[in-house]
């Protein structure tokens, strides 16, 4: 679906976020980047995402290359993007929080249906007309969730998205999650610094060595889905985490 | 159970009786000081009228003074919202072009701290006496205004600027549905400031034109009662001034609760 090149990130104060990142998204798949913090996982997340530009490389979109990621406003539109935090308008109802896409794309009424069937996917139907202080933390991340799924976009892409949850609201959100993915055929990348999460969610894990970020290597997590709690506490489970685990300890030494 | 103790375990109705009861009881107390030490000391009405002449001198006066009250309110007000005009205008203007803010803004500031005691006499020489006394409103009004909602509209979420981007929001966009959202909060907070500078921008003004101009405002009536050594008209008057810069306020406090109550943490703090 998307492909890295190459790609290079330095930041105006000199820091190089990313030294030759390659990696390829396929259509279809849960893909996670692990690494440890400030290994430019979502520098790389931002620049497939046309949020900020890359140094050097080249990011190549399905067929055609782009130098700077999805410019044009149809490829925008396949994207949607959610943040560490929920990143949600205090001044607005849920509804129109979940409505903020559509209408900065000039859909009016006519959004309704959708951010109805958006808010309900997510399990905060009862909640539209609620700000967003009166939700908790998992409801608020539900909430961002439905706005990133609303303009059915085609790439899904999440910046640690549960990171600041507790692990009993983490463990429902990753079920929710691969329920989601499972039902609408998105393609996910999933940055996230929890081996255990990587491995329960994904398809492949892509681990990356500290600043500045290349991929180090690449494990396939075969188990099939739907995943659950019976995953979550098998053999086979706790046999991908120690890979996963001591792949990435290999990276940090690496560095 | 302590004192501390016993206070936290209030109940809120209690608490808020309270607060409303403790400082109407401190004002009676002052006045009847005031009644008293005028009674025992007979002290002379034209160095210190008690607080019943005042009174009296309100009801018996009322036909001159509140003439002069609704002059210095309209000046108030009409110089109240053109600073919210201007300071959210020009805050807006600065926030969309660079080359703007950094032309104008030094003059914002020149203009905020020259006095407007010096400024007023200069502006009464060369505009009209209402223009130049709501000209005088305006100036030491606008400027928390612009300030204020300068802040907001640059403390936008930056996240939340990124998603815009993302979705391909126009510029109007961002301005209309992100940052003056975003800023409403401050820009309330500014109003709430300009609400009473205005009225002190008004007083100031009616004081310096003086007896040259034809004025009728409130400030104009306490200079003049002045001259006559109408004392109890002078504090009838500085009672009327305070009694609309409380209202201002309050009227202000009200708007801001509203409009905030849903979402913003400062109107939130009453309601848990």
């Amino acid at each position: 679906m998307v492909a890295l090149h190459g790609v290079s990130k330095a930041y105006a104060n000199g820091v190089l976020a990313l030294d030759g990142l390659s990696l390829d998204v396929r259509g279809g798949e849960f893909l996670s980047l692990l690494g440890p913090s400030g290994c430019g996982k979502s520098t790389a997340l931002r620049l497939i995402a046309g949020l900020t530009d890359r140094t050097s490389g080249t990011i190549e979109w399905m067929q055609h290359a782009r130098d700077k990621g999805p410019r044009s406003d149809k490829d925008r539109h396949e994207i949607g993007f959610v943040f560490q935090d929920p990143t949600l308008m205090p001044w607005a109802t849920v509804a129109a929080n979940v409505q903020l896409p559509l209408k900065l794309q000039g859909l009016g009424r006519a959004a309704q249906p959708r951010v109805e069937a958006a808010l309900a996917r997510v399990g905060l139907s009862r909640f539209a007309q609620s700000y967003p202080r009166e939700l908790s933390g998992g409801m608020k991340m539900r909430a961002s969730i439905a706005r990133a799924l609303v303009t059915e976009p085609r790439l899904l892409l999440m910046d640690e998205p549960f990171a600041a949850l507790d692990e009993i609201t983490r463990f429902r959100l990753n079920n929710d999650l691969l329920a989601l993915w499972q039902t609408l055929g998105k393609t996910v990348v999933f940055v996230t610094h929890s081996v255990f999460e990587s491995v329960y969610l994904s398809q492949r894990v892509i681990v990356m060595t500290p600043r500045p970020g290349r991929v180090f290597t690449e494990l396939s997590i075969d188990a099939a889905y739907p995943r659950d709690e019976r995953f979550r506490t098998s053999a086979s489970y706790v046999a991908y985490c120690r890979r996963v685990s001591e792949a990435l300890a290999r990276a940090m030494e690496a560095a | 159970m302590n004192a501390a103790k016993a206070s936290k375990d209030m109940s809120p109705l209690r608490e808020r009786m309270l607060r409303m009861l403790l400082p109407i009881l401190v004002l009676a107390a002052g006045v009847v000081l005031w009644h008293v030490l005028v009674r025992l000391y007979d002290i002379p009405p034209y160095v210190l009228p008690g607080p019943l002449l005042v009174g009296a001198t309100l009801i018996r006066d009322w036909a001159v003074l509140s003439g002069s009250l609704l002059a210095t309110l309209a000046t108030t007000i009409e110089g109240f919202l053109l600073a919210a005009l201007g300071g959210i205008g020009l805050a807006i203007l600065f926030n969309q072009s660079r080359l703007i803010e950094y032309s104008l803004y030094p003059y914002a500031v020149i203009l905020q701290v020259t006095p407007i005691v010096a400024i007023a006499p200069l502006l009464l020489i060369y505009l009209p006496q209402q223009a130049a006394v709501l000209a005088c409103a305006w100036i030491v009004a606008f400027f928390p205004v612009l300030a204020n909602t300068t802040l907001g509209l640059n403390s936008v979420d930056r996240n939340l600027a990124d998603l815009f981007r993302l979705y391909g929001a126009t510029r109007r966009q961002v301005l209309t549905e992100l940052k003056l959202p975003a800023a409403l909060p401050y820009i309330l907070a500014g109003l709430k400031i300009a609400g009473g500078l205005s009225l002190i921008g008004a007083v100031v003004a009616e004081i310096a034109a003086g007896s040259a101009g034809a004025g009728s405002g409130l400030a104009f009536r306490i200079v003049e009662s002045g001259y006559r050594l109408n004392i109890p008209r002078m504090f009838a008057a500085l009672l009327l001034l305070s009694v609309s810069g409380i209202a201002i306020f309050f009227a202000l406090s009200v708007f801001t609760h509203l409009l905030l109550r849903r979402w913003h943490e400062s109107a939130l703090a009453g309601d848990t």
